[in-house]
């Protein structure tokens, strides 16, 4: 008995001092700062963690939640050596975090992808279940995999049943390439998309300008929309009084084109600001992203208060270019948008105008309590209306 | 030519194998490879074998020993980074990590985030992405350190993509993040990635690459010119303000740096010191370099335009010499081995010159039929290209 007792201590003494160790090195890498602050430390703990037993990636994956992205990185890299060493895989464990919607997404998307490469089917069968999971990257196999259903029944003539399936994929779809191949293939069957509300676009805007950028001074100058909204006010513009007006925009993508507000000669009005002002009703007080895709130099304020700004001109424009944290206040939230187009002459530099919507960290779109109908035309005269079959831009 | 090399290896104070590529255009930074082994002619049998890469990129490959690095990057948004060892001998994957971008990742379609090409000082690789994260693994893939420049500085962003690939030195790695709004260039203690130095740069997109000029000394090229900077502590050895491209890097060869600006021009660096002043040898408006880099070769310097002309020039007076028109158009830097030019085309056509015949000639061709915008690596006999999904390697 007493043998039995002394191997049953040293066993849990063991096992204790490892997992001590294994937290103890989580805790040293989540520790790491800016400008690699706590790296000489990190370096050391995680030659320590890389060491553990593959029975410790769970602990290390549980480790990512709410973790900084430098250190998710850290932990990452620990898993990737753990794993590659070839021990045997905690595979319920592993299947029990994959399941656990509360952990870290990109967490939960690396346990799967370990999973997926000791046991390919087991990762196949989980794949339709993730159709609607928060993890962005689990749910695009589950999204591909409709896409291919759908477009198989579409080849087979099962009109109805492509459909359901692409319009299911549509719904899942955070990946840009994704919702516009279930757009197009909707599109095809003569179904209607409203892209904008899928992405959750602000379409309704007030706009004000062309106040002065002339040698792109207009950027840090701080013009009267900045210190207080007052949408009946008139102010001095770069060449005369200015006053707002309302905008709306009917692109499918958001798109809110300033040179159609202030048409200018040529191609269009040069070293001028503009601002574009919505006001946004949230159901709930509570985390939130804006995603901005804007070339021209731009600053956004919520409430009141500077969220980004930056000076960089013509380098291009895509959806969700910049994704910006704020947290939306329950009810009345404002969003102010300061746009700067610059010198520049070339074809490619007649742009002066962005795409903002508002979602969660996901990407799914978090629509206004009252956001009003998509509309099909815009001040502008954008439509929303696009010929079936076309495949969306941008 | 050898001798010259040699010397000029000692002078930087490399500590790498002879054969290793370690850097963007291999150990000397000027896209010269001492390898003799190289082929002159190409079969379909030259290909000794492709692999697929996990993602995209078109950072070059390093060698380092018997391990082709690689770096690529994979996702919708090219959000998940990727550095890889594979054997050299077959292709296969020694280690893999992955890494996810804390930084921007939007980049211009015909780039990737996985543009930068990694260096190594032989005992540690250092990786840049686009998206400013930068990643120090041992050679055996352990992680020594990261940083996530965007992550610090938030306006460290190029939208097109950012593609200057870092150099290491002494214990210094200097990292060009140069762009049009927080516009910086590092240096990084390389043993655990803290900032050295941070110098404000041009607010200006530029993708060329540092340069290193001697041990500890970098020539940093901008909009403005160049700026010789001394690794240790950020500061300033001397400037050539006359301006410079910010797409092709300059080069350098038996102290002389040829700079893409107004065409090349060529400084002779200070022979005793080449922190000190250079002085101007030639200017030449007839070398006028596109998108790949210049390349010397003995008394020639290389430019290739952008309709896929190469020109020779004189590297003592800048006087044009022959043309030959190659197939391009080309992305990717040539390399250069013992007489000999090899090009790879953005259509995956690679190309051999002799530069020794009378009007330069072609020697060998293979199409490895996928788009190539990354310098090939050069070891052991072989070159190592990469496209947006493999890696090739050709040799006799």
């Amino acid at each position: 008995m007493k043998p039995l007792f002394a191997v049953l201590l040293a066993a849990i003494i063991c096992f204790t001092g490892e997992a001590a160790s294994v937290s103890d090195s989580i805790k040293t890498i989540r520790a790491v700062g800016p400008e690699g602050q706590g790296n000489t430390a990190a370096a050391k703990a995680w030659k320590s963690l890389a060491q553990a037993d593959a029975a410790a990636l769970p602990e290390i994956l549980r480790a990512m939640r709410d973790s900084s992205p430098l250190s998710a990185n850290w932990l990452r890299a620990a898993v990737d050596t753990i794993a590659d060493r070839g021990g045997k895989l905690p595979q319920q464990a592993l299947l029990d975090f994959i399941a656990d919607q509360k952990q870290e997404p990109r967490a939960r998307r690396l346990a799967f992808e370990l999973i997926q490469k000791s046991n390919p089917k087991l990762a196949d069968k989980l794949i339709p279940g993730l159709i609607n999971d928060p993890s962005v990257e689990l749910r695009r196999d589950a999204v591909a995999h409709v896409l291919e259903a759908g477009t198989a029944k579409q080849i087979s003539k099962q009109t109805q049943a492509a459909v359901k399936d692409f319009r299911k994929a549509l719904d899942a779809a955070r990946d840009i390439d994704q919702i516009q191949a279930a757009t197009t293939a909707l599109r095809q069957l003569n179904q209607k998309v409203d892209l904008p509300r899928h992405f959750g676009f602000l379409m309704h805007w007030n706009v004000i300008g062309p106040f002065d950028n002339t040698e792109r001074k207009g950027f840090a100058t701080v013009f009267p929309p900045e210190k207080k909204i007052d949408l009946s006010a008139t102010y001095e513009g770069k060449s005369g009084k200015v006053e707002w007006s309302e905008f709306i925009t009917a692109d499918e993508y958001g798109m809110v084109d300033i040179n159609k507000a202030y048409p200018g000669p040529g191609d269009g009005l040069k070293e001028v600001t503009a601002f574009a002002y919505t006001e946004y009703t949230a159901a709930s007080a509570g985390p939130a992203q804006l995603r901005l895709g804007c070339k021209n130099a731009w600053k956004i304020w919520h409430n009141g208060q500077l969220v980004f700004s930056r000076d960089e001109y013509h380098r291009g424009i895509r959806i969700d270019q910049y994704q910006l944290d704020i947290n939306l206040t329950k009810g009345r939230n404002t969003f102010l948008v300061k746009l700067c187009q610059n010198e520049q002459q070339q074809s490619w530099t007649k742009q002066w105008q962005f795409q903002l919507r508002v979602c969660d960290a996901t990407g799914t779109a978090v629509l206004a309590a009252d956001r009003p109908p998509t509309p099909e035309i815009g001040t502008d005269n954008s439509g929303n209306n696009p010929t079936p079959g076309r495949r969306p831009r941008n | 030519m050898k001798n010259s090399l040699i010397t000029l290896t000692f002078a930087l104070g490399l500590t790498v194998h002879s054969e290793d590529w370690n850097q963007f255009r291999g150990p000397h930074g000027n896209g010269v490879s001492t390898d003799k082994n190289l082929p002159t002619t190409l079969q379909d049998d030259s290909l000794k074998w492709s692999i697929t890469l996990p993602g995209r990129g078109l950072s070059g490959a390093l060698v380092l020993g018997d391990h082709v690095i690689v770096t690529c990057s994979s996702g919708p948004t090219q959000s998940r980074l990727h550095v890889l060892a594979l054997n050299a001998k077959d292709g296969s994957v020694a280690w893999h990590r992955q890494f996810w971008a804390t930084g921007r990742t939007m980049c211009h379609a015909k780039t990737s985030v996985a543009a930068p090409t990694p260096c190594s000082d032989g005992k540690n690789i250092y990786a840049v992405f686009s998206s400013n994260d930068v990643i120090c693994l041992d050679r055996a893939g352990n992680l020594q350190w990261l940083r996530g420049l965007t992550a610090d500085y938030a306006n460290v962003s190029n939208s097109l993509g950012m593609s200057s690939s870092p150099v290491v030195t002494g214990d210094t790695l200097v990292v060009q993040v140069e762009n049009d709004s927080e516009s910086y260039t590092l240096g990084l203690n390389k043993t655990n990635g803290l900032n050295r130095w941070r110098l404000d740069r041009p607010k200006a997109a530029n993708w060329t690459s540092p340069v290193l000029l001697k041990s500890g000394l970098v020539a940093l090229q901008s909009k403005t010119g160049i700026d010789a900077v001394r690794t240790q502590d950020g500061s300033n050895a001397w400037s050539y303000e006359d301006g410079a491209s910010t797409i092709p890097s300059s080069a350098v060869l038996n102290g002389v740096l040829y700079i893409p600006s107004h065409g090349i021009t060529a400084l002779k660096l200070n022979d005793a010191d080449a922190a000190n002043t250079p002085k101007q040898l030639w200017q030449s408006g007839r070398l006028q370099p596109g998108t790949a880099s210049p390349t010397v070769i003995g008394n020639k310097v290389f430019t290739t335009n952008r309709a896929g002309v190469l020109t020779s020039g004189n590297t003592k007076t800048g006087e044009r010499g022959w043309q030959l028109r190659l197939k391009g158009p080309f992305s990717a830097t040539p390399v250069a081995a013992g007489d000999y030019l090899y090009f790879v085309n953005e259509a995956g056509l690679v190309q051999i010159v002799d530069t020794t015949a009378e009007e330069g000639e072609i020697t060998g061709k293979l199409d490895l039929g996928e788009q190539v915008l990354g310098s090939p690596a050069v070891s052991n006999g072989a070159l190592y290209m990469r496209s947006n999904s493999k890696l090739y390697k050709v040799a006799k």
